[in-house]
This record gives structure tokens, C-alpha cells and sequence, in this order.
């Protein structure tokens, strides 16, 4: 597990114990990775972040026209693998949490474990101003500075 | 009123139990209720499921059968969970003055008619 914030991680690795969630992100809404569990390649996590960014973006628009404020989370079930995502305010933000489980959970298991999760990062995040927005003239060093957070490398 | 809700709710007629809820094996989410305030039905369900499909993983890895039912002995009361054919599972939430064997004949007469 790798996080770019640190108070991130104790909330993270309880939640991994508990819901034996085979990969998980976190990111803000933007789709910036603050936070990952199980991907080898940082290609996948850029990947799979702009897709679950879009994924909740486009849900919220879905709400939107049936006149509900946001959906709390949406559930892709496939044959062995399912996908749960989620999006939740946090002092820091807007921030995703996408996870990857098989037949070792169950969605039940993922949505329960999320809230605590969810309560837990809450609690833990730090009151001060969150960082500053990229600048696209800093993107790529932030960029780089991430991945090596995320892959240690 | 569904047939599982009205059986649930004799289930919880039994005394001494606090509720009982009917849960997806495959994903713990609770498929029929009756539960008291102050059990969290949400994460018993869970976490019940779960159990049981660890059991059941167990149980058939040891060359034996399916678990027929499982008794879990708390400080405060007894959890009982009994697999209700392959994709539900019947939990009941019991306190420390329930009378586990009325409750235990109960749940095996919901499984029957369910299953």
C-alpha cells in the first residue's frame, strides 16, 4: 500500500485488512491518486483513476436528471470480480475511493468496511488549507513526484 | 407484508431474540429484516454471510458438508446464522436470556419453508 498523504494510511491498511479488497484508490474528484493498494503499474493507476473520476462524474449527472443529489456509490458486478466506487467529502475535498474485490468479499462487506473507512479519514485529516492546486507548469514534476510516492520508485 | 418478513417476525416472536434479518450469501446485503433499534443490521448481515461462506469453504475442504448451522456464544448473547440454500442466509441476533434451542427449531422451520 502507498499513500502521497500519510495520515492516509492507517485508515487504508485497516480497511484493506478487513474487507480483503484485492486493489483500491483513493483520489480526489479531479481524479488525482492520493492513495493506492495492488496496481504494479503506474500506468494503470493513471488509467483507472480518470476512469473512476469520469465514472462518478457521470453518475452525478444521472442524479442530476432523476432529481436525486448524488448517488453514494455504485457497484459493477462482473463474473469473479466486481468493482465498488464512491465518492465522499472529506476536510481535504471531494475524494473517490475505488475498489477492486473478488469471492474472498462481498459488496455488503466492501460497502461496510468503506464507511468506516470514510469516517476514519474524516476524522484523521488534517483542519489546515488543503495543497495548492498543479499549476500546468508544475504538472509533470508533480506528476513524477506522485508516482514515485505511489510506486516507490 | 412478504412471506420472508412474516416469517422473520414470528422468528422474533421467540424470546430472548432481538431480531432476525434474511441475508444475499453471495454479497451480504439483507434481503428481509426484523430487527430491533440498536442492532446494526447492515454490518451483521456482512459479516454473518461472510462467515458463513468461510464456514461453508471449510467445511467442504475438510471432506464434510455444508454447515447446517452456526452458533456463535458472546459475552452479551449468541449470534445464529443457518444457510437457507445456496444463495441466502437466515441470521438471528439473540440476547443472553434467549432460549437458543425454541430459536434454533425456528430458524430450521424458516429455512425449510424458504429453502
Amino acid at each position: 500500500m502507498r499513500a502521497i498523504e500519510p495520515w492516509v494510511k492507517a485508515p487504508l491498511e485497516r480497511f484493506l485488512g478487513e474487507s480483503s479488497a484485492r486493489l483500491t484508490l483513493l483520489m480526489t474528484s479531479s481524479g488525482q491518486v492520493v492513495a493506492q493498494h495492488g496496481f504494479t503499474r503506474s500506468v494503470d493507476v493513471m488509467t483507472a483513476a480518470a476512469l473512476g473520476a469520469a465514472i462518478v462524474a457521470s453518475t452525478q449527472e444521472i442524479a442530476r436528471l432523476v432529481g436525486e443529489p448524488k448517488f453514494l456509490s455504485l457497484v459493477h458486478q462482473g463474473s469473479s470480480q466486481h468493482v465498488f466506487l464512491s465518492g465522499f467529502e472529506t476536510p481535504r475535498g471531494r475524494w473517490i475511493g475505488l475498489v477492486v474485490f473478488d469471492g474472498e468479499s462481498t459488496v455488503g462487506l466492501v460497502q461496510l468496511f468503506f464507511d468506516r473507512l470514510v469516517a476514519e479519514l474524516v476524522a484523521a485529516a488534517p483542519r489546515e488549507a488543503p495543497a495548492q492546486r498543479v499549476l500546468p507548469e508544475n504538472f509533470e514534476r508533480e506528476l513524477n513526484a506522485s508516482l514515485r510516492a505511489l510506486f516507490g520508485r | 407484508m412478504s412471506a420472508a418478513a412474516e416469517l422473520l417476525d414470528r422468528l422474533s416472536t421467540v424470546r430472548g431474540i432481538r431480531g432476525s434479518a434474511l441475508v444475499s450469501a453471495s454479497d451480504g446485503l439483507i434481503v428481509a429484516e426484523s430487527l430491533m433499534t440498536g442492532v446494526d443490521g447492515r454490518a451483521v448481515a456482512a459479516l454473518a454471510a461472510s462467515l458463513v461462506n468461510r464456514l461453508r469453504r471449510a467445511t467442504e475442504c475438510a471432506g464434510r458438508r455444508e454447515p447446517m448451522f452456526l452458533q456463535l456464544h458472546a459475552a452479551e448473547g449468541t449470534v445464529l446464522a443457518a444457510p437457507c440454500g445456496a444463495e441466502l442466509v437466515l441470521v438471528a441476533v439473540a440476547g443472553p436470556d434467549a432460549n437458543v434451542g425454541l430459536a434454533r427449531l425456528e430458524m430450521f422451520e424458516v429455512v425449510g419453508r424458504l429453502a
